[in-house]
């Protein structure tokens, strides 16, 4: 049904039967997703289910053994995160987003930072853009000049977000965004989440709450045992249909289908 | 989380920080003025001027190790290592005279650089390649500069030529308006390597690496390359040190630069650079060099604790700034 309602569109992201594995043990086994512009994709899974490795294969800290990626239509190429953000994909790792040590203009301009016309880094310039777009993202902010390491869940994740818009990514990964964050601040970053498909980003959000999923989420594509259960609208299914995709491996409703 | 919290902690967090930052210059000036109270000498120019450049060597490597040490890595080699740039700047020294007179010494000299680089070089591609930690790859190539030093003087000690001495001497005892030239070097590259901690690209990403060097490496930085020419700075830095060293003594013996790391990592620390890496402080570091000289000179001049406990007084102050750190550190 998704199907039908995306024809014409191209997809952003299509990873097709990706196989990959660690000394024998299939950690992604001839997996295919899928994401549109404008739409929000949860993977769903245990631990080490695989839905960690196939993302990572997209923001190119793995390469697949093989598959297919294409991205806007063309087949592509990730070798390595920087191949990964020329496509304009942006990852937010867990509890790999930020350099502790590092204010928050430092983290979003870490790899690619601002310079004056002599080559040196341009600290003003990236102050004031930061200072520019937190006032968008969460007004609220006002640590500019510490470390993020004296910054709270919340606001260490709207400065991670910030890198990723700031650079224009059209395809946003999103490794539980909302883990370890207060109930306040979960609902801060699912209203970042809102914003960003509005402009029409692309976002696959990694997960195993399935709450956060039944709510953050357009689709769903389950995961286990490296093998990808199935891929469901989530106003198609129950709380308890995605437990069953989880848990059990079935796809629900396959003989109403 | 309401906005006034958060608009609250921010003054609270920079002043700390700020404070922190000035530790180590606070504490030198205590240690000045417990030396001036101690001992009348103590704040004679003379005494003074002493100390200052003889922790000037310290004070040139404690500059190549705050990048190191900032980029997460460590360095053992680097008092065996200038032992070896030494030995081998003697021997290029001796062999050019005849021919180069005078000009031996600076043609020495840029040998010098060249080699200390490329030591520097070694470390960093056997850690950054090889992918071994650092602490090993150094405490194995300690081991070899160490030895080859030993062979090169063949146990004894290797001399500049006489030819030399004269012409080379002020490098260490000479003064431009009355400041002696290893303080004007050391001023230099400190200098130097704050410039490029703080004001390049690179310096940036030294930081990143050190605070965690997976989020450097998906953030796009090249993390190998940044930790290898940290490991060449910090050869460069040495083969200095090793320029302004010759005509101190005029010779390479095994025993040249025994215990130096010792010293070199402990004004890095004590000068507010995180052993495990991520921040850095150069300035710091040439306080934390003064801070260990300036000791040093107070026991010597004090008779209150013997001269030969000053190893273990540094060893003490080292593990007191370890500590320091974690009991006033965040979390």
């Amino acid at each position: 049904m998704a199907q039908v309602q995306k024809q014409g569109v191209t997809p952003l992201v299509e990873m097709r039967d990706i196989c990959i594995s660690f000394g024998g043990v299939h950690a992604v086994d001839h997996v295919s997703v899928d994401l549109y512009p404008g739409e929000v994709v949860g993977l769903l899974g245990h631990n080490g289910a695989g839905k960690s490795t196939l993302i990572k294969i997209l923001s190119g800290a793995y390469q697949a053994d093989s598959g297919e990626i294409h991205v806007r239509g063309k087949k592509a190429t990730i070798t390595n995160p920087r191949d990964a953000r020329a496509l304009k994909i942006e990852t937010i790792y867990q509890t790999l987003a930020l350099a502790d040590n590092l204010d928050a203009a430092s983290n979003l301009f870490l790899g690619r930072e601002l310079v004056t016309p002599l080559g040196l880094v341009d600290d003003d310039a990236m102050e004031a853009e930061t200072r520019k777009i937190m006032a968008k993202l969460n007004p609220n902010f006002k640590k500019f000049n510490d470390p993020v390491s004296a910054l709270s869940g919340g606001q260490r994740q709207s400065v991670a977000i910030a890198r990723a818009v700031y650079f224009d990514a059209q395809i946003l990964i999103m490794d539980e965004p909302t883990a370890a964050l207060g109930p306040h601040e979960t609902q801060m970053v699912s209203e970042l989440i809102e914003q960003l498909k509005a402009q029409g980003i692309g976002i696959f959000l990694i997960s195993h709450d399935i709450h956060d999923v039944m709510k953050l989420c357009d689709r769903a594509s389950v995961m286990k045992n490296g093998q990808l259960v199935g891929t469901v609208d989530v106003d198609d299914v129950t709380d308890d249909d995605l437990l069953g995709m989880i848990i059990l491996g079935k796809k629900p409703g396959v003989a109403a289908d | 989380m309401s906005s006034a919290e958060i608009a609250a902690i921010p003054e609270n967090e920079g002043f700390k920080i700020r404070w922190g930052d000035c530790a180590p210059f606070i504490a030198l000036a205590l240690i000045i003025l417990l030396g001036a109270l101690i001992n009348s000498n103590f704040m004679s120019t003379n005494n003074i001027l002493n100390v200052i450049t003889r922790s000037a060597f310290i004070a040139i490597i404690g500059v190549g190790a705050t990048f190191v040490i900032a980029t997460g890595g460590l360095d053992l080699s680097i008092g065996s290592m200038m032992a070896f740039v030494v030995g081998i700047m003697i021997m290029a020294m001796n062999a050019l005279a005849p021919s180069l007179g005078a000009w031996a010494i600076p043609v020495g000299a840029l040998v010098a650089l060249v080699v200390g680089s490329l030591c520097g070089l070694l470390n960093g591609l056997i850690i950054t390649v090889g992918r071994i930690e650092p602490f090993i790859v150094t405490l194995g190539t300690m081991g070899i500069f160490r030895a080859l030093i030993t062979y090169m003087t063949d146990g004894g000690s290797l001399s500049i030529d006489r030819s030399l001495r004269s012409a080379y001497r002020p490098v260490y005892f000479g003064d431009f308006l009355g400041i002696p030239y290893p303080v004007i070097i050391t001023l230099v590259i400190a200098s130097l390597g704050a410039f490029i901690l703080y004001r390049t690209k690179y310096g940036r990403r030294v930081t990143a690496v050190g605070s965690n060097s997976d989020v450097a490496r998906f953030s796009g930085v090249h993390v190998g390359r940044v930790r290898t020419m940290a490991f060449v700075i910090q050869g460069f830095c040495v083969a200095v040190a090793a320029i302004c060293y010759v005509p101190r003594l005029g010779a390479a013996t095994p025993t040249t630069g025994q215990l130096w790391e010792l010293q070199v990592i402990t004004a890095v620390v004590i000068g507010g650079t995180l052993l495990r890496g991520g921040k850095a402080h150069i300035w710091g570091t040439v306080a934390g060099a003064l801070i260990l000289e300036v000791i040093a000179n107070v026991m010597v001049l004090s008779d209150m604790v013997s001269e030969y406990l000053v190893a273990a007084v540094q060893g003490t102050i080292i593990i007191i700034a370890m500590l320091a750190h974690r009991f006033t550190g965040p979390r």
